[in-house]
């Protein structure tokens, strides 16, 4: 094959939105290497904490981990009776993480935002924090996407992902079932949220998708080319634009157009 | 835009005057390829394109000027092209409706431009350009006709230096090129659509009259020719209409509707005008469209007719497969259109033959009326001609079956040919696929599909596109029919293959798995599979399977399993270490002892297991693989899969095995692995495919005898037996029956299929079997016969006359099993006077000529009990002419075998004194002698017999002697075996009657040698010992005697 590569993005290209990970690059490591300790926890639930009080904070919950990926500090201002119970209300409400695993996420949230809420302050990650974590920790390059990955955990649209905004899109992001993927990739794909992802909401989508040449008269016309490949596999109904149910019908055909429209959910080799 | 269109389609029957092309099949078939012609006129010859025509083509357009866009200058009824002449003109004028075009190029642009209307185009363009090659390059090119002359034109052509000529040039050849084509192309669709011929219309007509009449069972209410007179051609229509290809006419009465007045014509069926008012004529002219057959017509025309086919649709479709199957001049249709589909090799060939026969048929102008049913005469010609092809067809593909079924046989015969395969290294199945089929790259032409176009877009945009947009090209790359060639080849031949291939080499999960899934489909080609390998796919899949995901590596393994379906391949798998690592994916680590509840992750190792076990499977048809294999702690792992309960992971499972076990080691490692137990218990399963690669593995591995008594201890041989009796599934009965032979090898297994009335249903199978089956059921009988018991029921089932019908086959494997039954069939005085009646022994003598060694040592086997147990043996012998000089000859051989089994029949020959005396006369006794100095037991033995008994004539015991024959038998008495001693002791005895002779031997030792075999148990040993020992002793006595007095 020689040595020349074909594609252009053989290796995972530059990533689109540099910009904001530059901006946050401050917090990241510690973190973001405590999210790995939860991505890469198998799919196996981790064994419950010993009895034992270990630490000088008398928390027994420290799991044994794998020494290279360093624990995940103690939330900065958390007091462990209110972690427990917030521990407690979230695991109830989240069907794929145990509660040792909520109480890690739990922590590693605090950590992130580096505090916790006091009377009546809401805080949580803002826009630009949460894309970083996107691009860093799950790969993610597209600017679009990432925003919409944003509204998507941020359910009560308040600018910021809260704690429980925080377990429910990673119980998703990390465990979500088929099912529940295709609700998200598809509330992530339309754009405006009126139920249909049309022709021109794919075609915003899949601008950057095509290499340009510069020979082609059209810079467009093979994006336009490609929306309407896509609706020719995928528009069941004929209708010009994409119905839940279409969409559902498709993937469940062909699992590959689970992210049709971009890369909205962690790239697997990074859960490898 | 050729010529063709003016000989080839189909104008209507009104006359060349209106000129309007009938809405055909053909017709059809005929535009859409000059479509894709002009269509891809622009990109393949940019150049070409602009010429500008010497005329304009005109017709009118049904396209309206809003239509055309850029590139054009539009108003209310007017469109100019922006691109002009040299003199200004615009290339394109539409003034609507009429139409002028002036270059290929806006030709092609047209094309695209009325999309859907495309057909309606091209269409009135033809047929407002009747000439359209005098319109595109003058009159001087009107010649063109004339195929003959065409290459002096284009000679003129060359002398001009002018740059447009060149083009011109250019441009003549592309069309003649085309018109070569859609001539090629319309007699291929010629073959595929009109199947109807006079015979198998009036059969048809015929058998829907059984059908018809009153009542609400019948299919029809009636069915009559218009016509009583039938021309000598078979057809009913006036010579006048026959012309036109139409045979008859018939009025069909169905129950629900009025009589249709119905056209059968070379073309296919249809609706015409009806009677006209005076009853005598018929109003000819099409009325609807046209159907392949006078059937399908009626279950269009009439749903009574299509309910009460349904009801009697059985016995109907029986009927008419009757009636078709002798018809052999009838196309099989079907067969015709599979056999387009599977395009190999041999097919390619036969398309060539058309061809050829096509590039006859125009020289000698026969041409026309060959596809237009012009006039009677040339009608039949025509006929012919298509039959001829047809015919083609049909060698090209028992051409290809025979090549299966002897592949098949090789199969089955591996185990015999052991040594050879140790020098090949691989087994035989391998030579299926070792035959490079020609890599055809599809022509730059113009029978490119429009698959191929839109496969070429999607690889583009794989080319440029990002992870989305390439699993989007990916997905929609998959509904196309990657089963069909042109699909396979387009990818191919748009440098699909490459990107599809380096994709794999990247690291985004979802690419491969979209590459992989369809790499998987497309390798099931035999070309693409040895270009995947040149690509390098290879080592990159191996790679793969070390992913850790496991659909990447089920995908990568079922892919190495399509690939690795050629010894080239084979060797790149095992090289990059994929054996291995295919190993590894059997490792599946699930108990497989509870298999009631998978989890879906376990559910997904075991899919893991079963890819790897397939593309195990493939890699174990080379010798090298097996040895890998086997090294990779590959057996063990199988033979715990081989306890699944999963039937689409044992068939794969059960075949690696099946294939491993020519391999010596494995056969021992399957014996002591408790593997046949598994294997007789899968032989019950309700899998055919299961079944067959089970009883083959036995098959292979029963040569031994501890695994045949396995075999029985596990029950195996009630399956077996039950087995044979479904003979629908020709491989799986032959590896039942080839599983049976090598079973019955021992005595204890012949007991129970005797009990299982095995032996009955085998002889049942000696007629109408495919050669691999003939060959082991033969086999079977040949050990089972070894019993008397069985001898007799192979007579009283009547199995002698098949098994003598045998004897004149070609087959060398069978050849040699049916003499060897013949043989133990005659050893029982009643079978043999059968046998002798049915003229058998005459077939077995006739089999020493065979040119193959292992016939020729079986026949003589099989004459031996033949000559003893016959009747008049020596009368009988005599008869045959030339005979025993023929079986005296084959003492000349220099295989053993051979040697040892003419030997025998030579003791037996030679016990009648005439037929010795002429033997003697050929002379026996020298070739006898030259072979006496062999280590060989067997010949020593025969050879001993033989020699013994052509003492008895005449100064043979003196030419014996003569011939240095006695040294050598006194050395065969240091032999080990006892038959040697009685035998050689025999011949000593005889040889001992001449002094000379008791002197070499005495000289020899032989009296000390003797001297101990007067102590042997046997009597016959004994006796001639003693009686030999008392001839030199007489004669020393009468020397000493003769010395002292």
């Amino acid at each position: 094959m020689g040595g020349a590569r074909l594609l252009p993005w053989s290796r995972r290209g530059q990533p689109g939105s540099q910009s904001a990970a530059g901006r946050a690059v401050v917090m990241a490591t510690p973190s973001v290497r405590a999210a790995h300790a939860l991505v890469d926890g198998d799919l196996t639930p981790l064994p419950q904490p010993q009895g034992s009080r270990a630490s000088r904070e008398g928390l027994g919950s420290r799991a044994p981990r794998d020494p290279r990926r360093g624990p995940i500090p103690w939330a900065p201002g958390m007091n462990r009776k209110k972690l427990q119970k917030l521990t407690d209300t979230l695991t109830k409400n989240c069907k794929h993480f145990n509660k040792f695993e909520v109480n890690c996420l739990i922590r590693l949230f605090y950590n992130l935002v580096g505090g916790v809420e006091r009377q009546g302050l809401i805080i949580g990650l803002d826009r630009n924090a949460f894309r970083n974590i996107l691009h860093v920790t799950f790969g993610m390059t597209d600017d679009m996407i990432m925003d919409r990955v944003f509204r998507a955990f941020d359910k009560d649209n308040d600018g910021c992902v809260n704690v429980s905004e925080w377990v429910h899109g990673l119980s998703l992001f990390l465990r979500g079932s088929l099912e529940e993927k295709m609700k998200y990739c598809f509330e992530v794909f339309d754009l405006n949220g009126d139920g249909f992802i049309s022709k021109e909401e794919m075609f915003h989508m899949l601008k950057n998708s095509l290499l340009k040449q510069p020979t082609e008269e059209d810079p467009d016309e093979g994006i336009k080319d490609l929306v309407e490949i896509t609706l020719k596999k995928m528009d069941h109904d004929h209708d010009g634009k994409l119905s839940f149910a279409d969409y559902e019908l498709a993937v469940r055909k062909e699992t590959l157009l689970l992210e049709a429209f971009g890369p909205c959910l962690p790239d697997p080799k990074v859960l490898m | 835009m050729g010529l063709a269109l003016a000989k080839l389609a189909q104008w209507t029957a009104a006359g060349h005057g209106a000129g309007t092309l009938e809405i055909t099949p053909l017709n059809e078939a005929i535009l859409k390829e000059i479509i894709t012609f002009v269509e891809s006129f622009i990109y393949k010859y940019p150049q070409e394109a602009k010429f500008v025509f010497v005329e304009p083509l005109e017709w009118n357009t049904s396209l309206a000027p809003s239509e055309f866009e850029s590139g054009y200058v539009v108003s209310e009824t007017t469109v100019k092209s922006e691109e002009v002449d040299k003199n200004g003109q615009p290339l394109l004028f539409l003034s609507v409706p009429q139409i002028k075009i002036r270059s290929f190029g806006q030709l092609s642009r047209l094309l695209f431009i009325a999309k859907t209307a495309k057909l309606k185009e091209a269409q009135a363009c033809v047929e407002a350009n009747r000439d359209p090659i005098v319109k595109i390059l003058g009159s001087d090119y009107n010649t063109m006709k004339e195929d003959s002359i065409a290459l002096n034109i284009l000679d003129k052509i060359t002398r001009d230096d002018d740059p447009e000529r060149e083009i011109k040039k250019k441009i003549a050849m592309l069309l003649k090129q085309l018109d070569q084509h859609l001539l090629n192309h319309s007699l291929k669709h010629i073959s595929l659509e009109i199947s109807l011929n006079p015979m198998t219309v009036k059969k048809d007509i015929e058998l829907l009259k059984r059908f018809s009449g009153k009542g609400d069972q019948t299919v029809l209410e009636s069915i009559e020719y218009t016509s009583d007179y039938e021309f000598s051609n078979g057809c009913r229509a006036p010579p006048w209409r026959q012309i036109h290809g139409e045979m008859c006419y018939v009025l069909v009465k169905p129950h629900d509707g009025e009589t249709l007045c119905v056209t059968c014509s070379a073309g296919g069926v249809f609706l015409n005008g009806g009677k006209t008012d005076d009853e005598e004529d018929i109003n000819y002219e099409r009325k609807g469209s046209i159907y392949k057959d006078l059937v399908t017509f009626l279950r269009e025309k009439s749903p009574q007719f299509l309910e009460n086919m349904s009801k009697q649709g059985i016995s109907f479709n029986e009927e008419q497969q009757k009636e078709k199957d002798p018809l052999s001049e009838a196309p099989k249709k079907d067969e015709a259109a599979a056999f387009h589909k599977d395009i190999s090799g041999s097919d390619k060939r036969s398309l060539e033959k058309n061809q050829i026969n096509f590039g006859r048929n125009q020289m000698t102008k026969r041409l026309e009326p060959s596809l237009n049913w012009k006039t009677t005469v040339n009608y039949k010609q025509s006929k012919g001609s298509v039959k001829e092809i047809q015919e083609d067809k049909h060698t090209g593909k028992l051409e290809k079956t025979r090549l299966s079924v002897s592949l098949g046989r090789a199969q089955l015969r591996r185990k015999s040919a052991e040594k050879i395969e140790e020098i090949i290294s691989d087994s035989s199945s391998e030579s299926e696929e070792d035959e490079e089929p020609p890599d055809h790259r599809q022509e730059a032409n113009a029978d490119l599909p429009s698959e191929y176009w839109q496969i070429q877009k999607l690889v583009k945009y794989l080319k440029g596109g990002n992870q989305t947009a390439t699993v989007i090209a990916l997905c929609s790359m998959r509904d196309f029919n990657l089963a069909q060639e042109t699909c396979q080849l387009a990818i191919r031949d748009v440098g699909g293959l490459e990107v599809l291939i380096n994709l794999l080499e990247t690291d985004e999960v979802k690419c491969k798995i979209g590459s992989l899934k369809i790499l998987k489909e497309i390798s099931h080609n035999p070309q693409i599979r040895r270009n995947i390998v040149d690509l390098g796919g290879l080592p990159i899949m191996v790679n793969i399977l070390d992913s850790p995901h496991k659909s990447l590596k089920c995908l990568a393994a079922e892919t190495i399993a399509n690939v690795a379906k050629f010894t080239r391949a084979r060797r790149v798998v095992r090289q990059y270490g994929g054996i291995t690592k295919l190993v590894a994916l059997l490792d599946c680590a699930h108990d497989s002892t509870e298999p009631a509840q998978l989890s879906l992750y376990e559910a997904r190792d075991v899919e893991v297991a079963r890819c790897g076990a397939l593309a195990l499977w493939s890699c174990s048809k080379s010798h090298a693989n097996k040895e890998a294999m086997r090294k990779a702690g590959g057996f063990p792992l199988l033979a715990q899969l081989l306890k699944t309960p999963h039937e689409n992971m044992l068939i794969p499972v059960v075949g690696t095995l099946q294939e491993c076990a020519s391999e010596e080691n494995y056969r021992a490692a399957i014996k002591a692995g408790r593997i046949i137990e598994s294997l007789v218990k899968n032989l019950s399963s309700q899998n055919e495919q299961l079944q067959e690669h089970c009883a083959m593995a036995i098959y292979q591995c029963a040569e031994d005898e501890e695994t045949r008594d396995l075999v029985r201890l596990h029950g195996g041989l009630k399956p077996l037996a039950s087995l044979l009796n479904k003979t629908d599934n020709k491989e799986r009965l032959a590896a039942v029956t080839g599983a049976i032979w090598k079973c019955s090898i021992s005595k204890e297994n012949v007991t129970k299929f005797r009990e299982y009335k095995a032996i009955e249903t085998l002889v049942g199978l000696l007629t109408d079997q495919p050669e691999e089956v003939l060959v082991n059921v033969v086999g079977a009988l040949g050990e089972c016969c070894q019993e008397l018991e069985n001898r007799v029921i192979i007579r009283k089932c009547g199995g002698i006359q098949p098994l003598v019908n045998l004897l004149v086959g070609i087959n060398q494997a069978l050849l040699v099993n049916v003499t060897k039954v013949v043989g133990a069939c005659a050893v029982e005085p009643e079978s043999m006077m059968i046998i002798d009646r049915l003229d058998g022994v005459r077939l077995l003598w006739s089999l020493l000529k065979n040119p193959h060694p292992d016939v020729k040592a079986s026949a003589a086997w099989a004459l031996c009990p033949c000559i003893e147990n016959a009747k008049d043996a020596g009368e009988m012998v005599r008869s045959f002419v030339g005979g025993l000089e023929l079986i005296v000859n084959l003492l000349k051989s220099d295989n053993k075998e051979v040697l040892a089994s003419v030997c025998a029949a030579i003791t037996n020959i030679a016990k009648d004194r005439e037929n010795l005396a002429v033997i003697t006369d050929h002379g026996v006794v020298p070739l006898l002698s030259k072979l006496a100095n062999t280590n060989n037991n067997k010949l020593r033995h025969h050879l001993a017999e033989a020699i013994s008994r052509c003492c008895m004539w005449g100064r043979n015991r003196v030419a014996f002697g003569e011939h240095k024959a006695v040294a050598p038998l006194v050395r065969y008495l240091k032999s080990s075996d006892t038959n040697v001693h009685r035998a050689t002791a025999q011949a000593l005895y005889q040889l001992s009657e001449d002094a000379d002779n008791c002197i070499t031997m005495h000289e020899n030792g032989a009296v000390k040698l003797l001297l101990d075999m007067v102590g042997s148990p046997d009597q016959d040993l004994q006796e001639a010992a003693a009686g030999c020992i008392s001839n030199i002793r007489r004669l020393a006595l009468a020397t000493e005697k003769a010395r002292y007095t």
